[in-house]
């Protein structure tokens, strides 16, 4: 009996010294506040920020590079919640990375698509289909409405409009804060 | 070596431990919807059965055989298992991330499957030796990996194919089970 638990007991103490070992030794080096603020991105990935996705600019701010005002489609919503996270003052939305507004949705004219596959290329999350000469379309439910497929257009056949606010697509504003009484996401 | 040879084509056909022992039938259903993660589960669980069934075997024949503590044979391999799965997530994310990626959710989920500790204790039943026990416990995993990618190439088959409503989602792919359970009870002959 004794023996027994001793055997188990002792087992247990070297596999756990092992893993605590293992743990330490192994430990990854990862950056949790990058995590953080990605998380309360928009990750609509439309670079205006100045920086090519909503990750790079999280990695921004934490380097110190970018301010924390520079996230137009996150809104003053996003910029106050990240001005919460990282202690910060929070500051007005600079006026050089665009202006906020309600959330879009990319679509194509398509019979006036010639097919020449460059919003394609310029899509960020691979939310337009098609092929070379045939008629593109966009998938709405990947579409984040970053704009980046509007300029490319030769034909000027893609436009963005907002989707309208029904019960099926409501959904709580962007980032998933707790709205305080000062800042109610709803007032804006 | 005809002799482990034998253990490995009798582990991976003939006893197939998904389709004619019924072990593992877990993930065999649940992590075969796309072919990508059932090769990811598959080798995960190649990696972790091979080196449990060999600790197993270590941790039984000088540690519990020498103090007469046989009865704690499943207590014993449960927690050898769990943390060799442990200490192999932990490893794999420090040193590759890409295969960490892959295997992800699958590490731990191997945990508690019961193939893995079917092996470590089907190895004492059989007296199996070290080299023994290693070719068994890769054999196993082998002959589950197989069956799960091919189950998973089924099952993406039917996704698309025209089944009728009745038999639409888990009804279809169970007679499938089954059919793929019967067709290697036909490896029984070998």
């Amino acid at each position: 009996m004794i023996v027994a638990i001793a055997v188990l007991g002792g087992l247990a103490l070297i596999f756990g010294l092992l893993l605590g070992y293992a743990g330490v030794r192994f430990k990854v080096e990862g950056d949790p506040v990058v995590d953080q603020i990605d998380a309360l991105l928009p990750q609509q990935q439309c670079g205006k920020c100045g920086y090519p996705g909503c990750r790079p600019y999280a990695e921004g701010i934490v380097k110190g590079e970018a301010d924390i005002n520079q996230c137009s489609p996150g809104g003053k919503v996003g910029m106050l919640a990240l001005a919460a996270l990282l202690d910060r003052e929070p500051k007005p939305l600079s006026s050089e990375h665009g202006v906020e507004q309600a959330q879009m949705l990319a679509e194509i004219d398509e019979l006036n698509c010639i097919g020449c596959t460059l919003c394609i290329q310029a899509c960020p999350v691979d939310a337009i289909l098609g092929a070379p000469k045939h008629m593109h379309t966009v998938i709405a439910q990947e579409c984040t409405g970053c704009e980046l497929c509007v300029a490319p257009c030769p034909v000027d056949c893609i436009k963005m409009v907002p989707i309208p606010e029904a019960v099926k697509t409501w959904k709580w504003p962007y980032p998933g804060v707790q709205s305080t009484p000062e800042y109610s996401p709803c007032d804006n | 070596m005809t002799e482990y040879l034998l253990i490995f084509i009798s582990t991976v056909l003939v006893n197939n431990f998904v389709l004619v022992k019924f072990l593992g039938l877990c993930p065999f259903m649940s992590v075969s919807t796309k072919l990508e993660t059932a090769m990811g589960m598959g080798l995960a669980t190649t990696f972790v059965l091979t080196l449990s069934s060999v600790c197993s075997y270590l941790v039984n024949e000088y540690l519990l055989v020498p103090l007469g503590l046989e009865f704690l044979r499943t207590i014993a391999f449960i927690l050898v298992i769990a943390v060799l799965v442990q200490f192999t997530e932990i490893v794999v994310h420090k040193t590759s991330p890409l295969l960490y990626q892959i295997l992800g959710i699958f590490l731990p989920l191997i945990t508690t499957n019961c193939a893995v500790l079917g092996v470590a204790l089907l190895n004492i039943q059989e007296k199996h030796g070290f080299i023994e026990s290693a070719i068994y416990g890769f054999g196993a995993a082998i002959g589950f990996s197989l069956v799960l990618v091919l189950f998973a190439a089924m099952r993406e088959r039917l996704a698309v194919a025209d089944v009728p409503l009745v038999f639409k989602g888990a009804p279809i792919t169970l007679i499938t089970a089954g059919i793929m359970s019967m067709a290697f009870m036909g490896f029984s002959g070998l």
